[in-house]
């Protein structure tokens, strides 16, 4: 009888953890998930103004204005439809740069402007990581095909 | 020709790897010794013939053959020799193969070190191993092929990727494969045992060093790459939550707990469903790791177009992989017998809580990964999961684990006392608590997650070290202490050293969590800019000729009280042939602290040799984490020589083969 | 069949059916705000004879808009699918070079003039097409990428189908390969020319 005892308040311990994991693994992802808007939502006000969410779009030629500070930037980020300002404080990533992809995590101000807490460029147009660069290899093997077929 | 005869080898290898598979397995089912001894040369012959394919794109890699089409993509002539090595690995193609390699190698590995096994048992495993590397080999021969021809051959190659042109990246892939594909003989352990329904414990003992092994080898490949993260990407980060990452330590996690699962079904016969079960889920979740980030269902905004065929092709193997083996798990699993019982508080009640909160660990990772796959599915929106998530869930999860490491080792098997362990830990209990309340004080302000930290950490290192010394004052005999110390077993000190880099690793990631200190400044040549008792000099930027890049170089000086001045070289370098910018960031490293710093931009473009911003940190405690991984992997490197894997195996084969008669 | 271990074979098979979802899914598919409008509007220089051209000189057929460059590897692989279906002669094929010299990182385009730029661009564009065959009725040049802009241009190479009366029916976010040739493209082009 005693083992049996334990055991059952064993299984019910573990049942009382896992519920608890569950609750805080579903309010975790609640508060911590990033939807992705692109600049035309914003305008259009699909995006919600009391949480984080990604934009995503290019960097407009021309926009990035850099404070006196150094480290505090500007730029417009635009799908060709809308044109969201951005601000952001700190160095930006490599690839970053005007007329190129870009995307940014952050909040929207009541004044339009989209605060960034993190940035993140795409990939230039011209380098692909290795993963992704070898997802073409079906195009280029055909491609192959092609050149010795006209040869 | 040389391409040719690689891909005539990895060819060839297709029907060896496939006849060896299938007669072993067949043979062992129906008891022809004649299959079963064929296990022996097939995979020795799969290795050769995996091993050849390889030189041969090594071959083609250094002699700069642009008319293989994978080498003009990943190479270039002007690329320094250990990177045109190493960049057979740099891509898809020959990063598959390096797999295959690997698997090749601990299938030939597991073949002469399982001398013990019975023959039946040993062709089980081997016919596995096998079956799993045809699989890999289709793969490779129809959707990725790295000996394609480029006809024309091209004149220059594209040169490989400049992030991959580092010592970090160099040997992160082979250590972290080497764990991945390690796996893959607990893998084949788990199902020949239930191919044979012998779960028993000596298959536990023979399972535990390929499984620590494997172990081993992902901890040191997931803590280089997260070492080459942090002073490669420029952001003084050590770990992201990157999908790409996951899905390496949700195969870490998993297998940390096949770890002491293993101990409890060897030692106790207990927990042997659950065992096989994360033997087979360790595999698959490796598995699914290749998947995610190869098929790039999930690789996010880095990458352009994905390859559906490669994605099908990898998800219909995974379906057969894993989907076999649980299959036969569900048919097996009920008649496996539970084992010795144990009480509420026992050895085993604790790994087994253990096990649960490692699993619980997994799942949430694999959830969080997995989400944005879910919620796109459900066609509700596009979504990242990011950092906070992962950190809020898994600090309450850890925790608990962390303070029962302390526990664990303490507790007998079948049943315990609470009273006992209590008496045997009231110093180190208190000395924990004391170091809490007063060492992060050293670093100026007390902060919770710094107390929890370091009593945690504080914890697990003096109960493993009380425990290493009461075991050796208890068979210490007429001898010294420190002789008995010595004389310990391997996987004795195995298990407390690894538990002591655990500490270690924890103390580093609370302690930089909370004290590291950053400024972002535009600096002028002569601008000093102080932080946290550190003071840089910037001295100007230089432009720099590299092998294969141009570089500007800037000058640090790092200035500490009563130091002498030390000199500190960030870089930004533009790869010609990729034209690609990378930030190299200088660092002064040291046990207690880094101080480091990287470029960001030039305020003018045209002007580099003027302001720039930059970005300094002082990062107290942070080599702790990589020096944690390394104690841990080495622990368990320890505990894969120990003597009773090697002398008992002979021993305990005759036992069984005994009791079957 | 009763099985208490059944569940894990379930909850596989249910991680399998997101997988396979998630696979017909691309996680990069950003959706264009311009299919369905019309094609914006620029006058940019030819590169064979440097008279002006606009997408309204293409009214009233369906043509097809690629973004290329030099220097952009994917175009490479993208280019014999482009130069097959130049062959078929179903539909006209405009060039669009974009940032030829500008986007090349290994150049330093600031310390040119802009004459030297447009005659650097003009040599590197033809040099490629004459070495990788060139399926274009005619190419312009994109010095500054302005017209890219307009039309979104996240990367090269990109495409746009725009039909008769000047709306854009179809974009393609990176090279176009054969699958979306023969599954996208063709049909679409069938559709759009009766």
């Amino acid at each position: 009888m005693k083992a049996r005892h334990q055991r059952l308040l064993l299984i019910a311990a573990a049942l009382v953890a896992l519920g608890l994991v569950a609750v805080l693994v579903f309010s975790a992802l609640k508060e911590n998930v990033a939807f992705f808007h692109s600049p035309a939502d914003i305008e259009a006000g699909k995006a919600p103004k009391d949480r984080i969410f990604r934009v995503g779009g290019l960097v407009e030629t021309g926009s990035l204005r850099r404070q006196e500070d150094g480290v505090s930037v500007s730029f417009i980020v635009t799908d060709s439809v809308a044109r969201i300002p951005v601000h952001y404080k700190g160095i930006l990533p490599n690839l970053f740069s005007e007329g190129k992809g870009v995307v940014a995590q952050g909040r929207l101000t009541d004044d339009g402007v989209f605060v960034a807490q993190e940035v993140l460029a795409k990939h230039d147009e011209n380098y692909m990581p290795p993963e992704a660069a070898q997802a073409l290899q079906k195009a280029h093997d055909s491609g192959i095909g092609n050149q010795k077929a006209k040869d | 020709m040389i391409p040719e005869l690689g891909l005539f080898s990895l060819i060839l290898a297709l029907p060896v790897a496939l006849c060896t598979g299938v007669l072993a397995l067949w043979g062992a089912q129906r008891g022809r010794p004649a299959w079963i001894a064929l296990a022996k040369s097939g995979s020795v012959a799969l290795a050769l013939l995996v091993g050849v394919a390889y030189l041969c794109l090594t071959w083609a890699f250094v002699q700069n053959d642009f008319s293989v089409l994978y080498v003009a993509q990943q190479s270039s002539s002007s690329l320094p020799l250990l990177y045109r090595v190493t960049g057979v690995w740099g891509g898809h193609e020959g990063s598959l193969l390096l797999w295959l390699l690997m698997l090749a190698g601990w299938t030939a590995l597991a073949r002469f070190y399982s001398r013990a096994l019975p023959d039946v048992l040993r062709a089980r495993v081997l016919g596995v191993l096998c079956l799993v590397a045809a699989g890999f080999l289709l793969f490779i021969l129809f959707t990725s092929n790295p000996f394609l021809r480029l006809i024309p051959g091209a004149a220059e190659g594209r040169e490989l990727n400049p992030m991959l042109q580092d010592p970090g990246l160099v040997i992160h892939p082979p250590l972290l494969y080497m764990g991945y594909v390690g796996f893959s003989v607990a893998y084949a352990f788990a199902v020949a045992a239930l191919l044979s329904g012998q779960l028993d414990a000596a298959w536990a003992r023979w399972s535990r060093p390929w499984t620590l092994a494997a172990w081993a080898f992902l901890t040191l490949g997931i803590a280089v790459g997260s070492w080459w993260a942090y002073y490669e990407l420029g952001w003084g980060g050590w770990w992201f939550w990157d999908p790409v990452e996951n899905a390496s330590f949700m195969p870490w996690l998993a297998g940390t707990a096949l770890i002491h699962s293993l101990a409890v079904t060897e030692k106790r016969g207990s927990f042997k469903n659950w065992t096989v079960l994360l033997a087979v889920s360790t595999f698959s979740l490796s598995l699914l790791g290749t998947f995610l980030v190869r098929s790039g269902v999930l690789t996010s905004v880095h990458a352009f177009a994905n390859d559906p065929a490669r994605g099908i092709f990898i998800l219909a193997f995974l379906v057969a992989v894993i989907g076999a083996s649980l299959l036969l798990f569900v048919w097996r699993a009920p008649r496996v017998g539970l084992g010795g019982r144990f009480a509420l508080l026992s050895r085993e009640s604790l790994l087994l809580v253990n096990n649960l909160l490692l699993a619980v660990a997994t799942g949430t990772v694999l959830l969080g990964t997995l989400y944005p796959l879910i919620v796109d599915a459900l066609g509700v929106g596009k979504i990242s999961v990011g950092p906070p998530y992962f950190n809020a869930v898994f600090v309450p999860i850890m925790t608990p684990l962390l303070f029962l490491i302390g526990i664990g080792p303490f507790a007998r098997w079948k049943t315990a006392s609470f009273a006992e362990i209590l008496r045997v830990h009231k110093w180190t209990l208190g000395i924990a608590v004391l170091a809490a309340l007063t060492l992060p004080f050293c670093h100026g302000v007390w902060k919770p997650q710094v107390g929890l930290g370091v009593f945690l950490a504080a914890w697990i290192f003096l109960a493993a070290l009380l425990h290493f010394f009461r075991q050796a004052r208890a068979t210490q005999g007429g001898g010294s202490l420190i002789a008995s110390a010595l004389k310990q077993p391997l996987h004795f000190w195995g298990m407390h050293l690894a538990h002591i880099g655990v500490a270690v690793f924890v103390a580093g990631v609370t302690v930089v969590g909370a004290y590291e200190a950053e400024k972002n400044v535009k600096m002028a040549p002569g601008d000093t800019v102080g932080i946290d008792g550190f003071r840089f000099r910037f001295l100007g930027v230089q432009s720099v000729e590299g092998p294969n890049y141009q570089a500007l170089r800037g000058e640090m000086e790092l200035l500490e009280n009563d130091r002498l001045p030390r000199r500190l070289f960030p870089e930004k370098r533009f790869y010609r042939h990729s034209a690609m910018p990378m930030t190299e960031a200088a660092i002064d490293a040291g046990l207690w602290r880094d101080a480091y710093v990287a470029l960001g931009d030039p305020l003018d473009r045209e002007r580099p040799g003027g302001e720039w911003v930059v970005r300094v940190y002082v990062k107290p405690l942070v080599n702790w984490i990589w020096g944690g991984a390394f104690l841990m992997a080495l622990g368990g490197l320890l505990a894969l020589f120990d003597r009773r894997y090697r002398n008992r195996r002979r021993a305990v084969a005759q036992e069984n083969i005994a009791a079957r008669n | 069949m009763n099985n208490r271990y059944l569940w894990i074979f379930a909850a596989f098979a249910l991680l399998v059916v997101l997988l396979a979802i998630g696979l017909t899914r691309d996680p990069r598919e950003i959706p264009s705000p311009l299919i369905g409008k019309s094609a914006p509007e620029f006058v940019l220089p030819r590169l064979d004879d440097d008279r002006p051209f606009s997408p309204k000189d293409m009214a009233g057929q369906v043509w097809l808009l690629n973004v290329w460059a030099s220097w952009c590897a994917s175009c490479r692989d993208e280019h014999p699918v482009l130069v097959e279906l130049a062959r078929k002669g179903l539909l006209p094929i405009v060039g669009l070079n974009y940032k030829e010299v500008r986007g090349d990182l290994s150049l330093d385009a600031a310390k040119l003039t802009p004459e030297a730029e447009k005659l650097q661009a003009a040599v590197r564009a033809n040099q490629w097409l004459a070495a990788h065959g060139n399926p274009y009725a005619l190419s312009v040049l994109d010095l500054d990428g302005k017209a890219g802009i307009d039309y979104g241009v996240y990367g090269v190479p990109e495409t746009y189908l725009i039909d008769k009366n000047g709306i854009i029916r179809f974009k393609q976010i990176g090279p176009i390969t054969p699958e979306v040739l023969e599954n996208k493209l063709l049909p679409l082009i069938a559709r759009l020319n009766a």
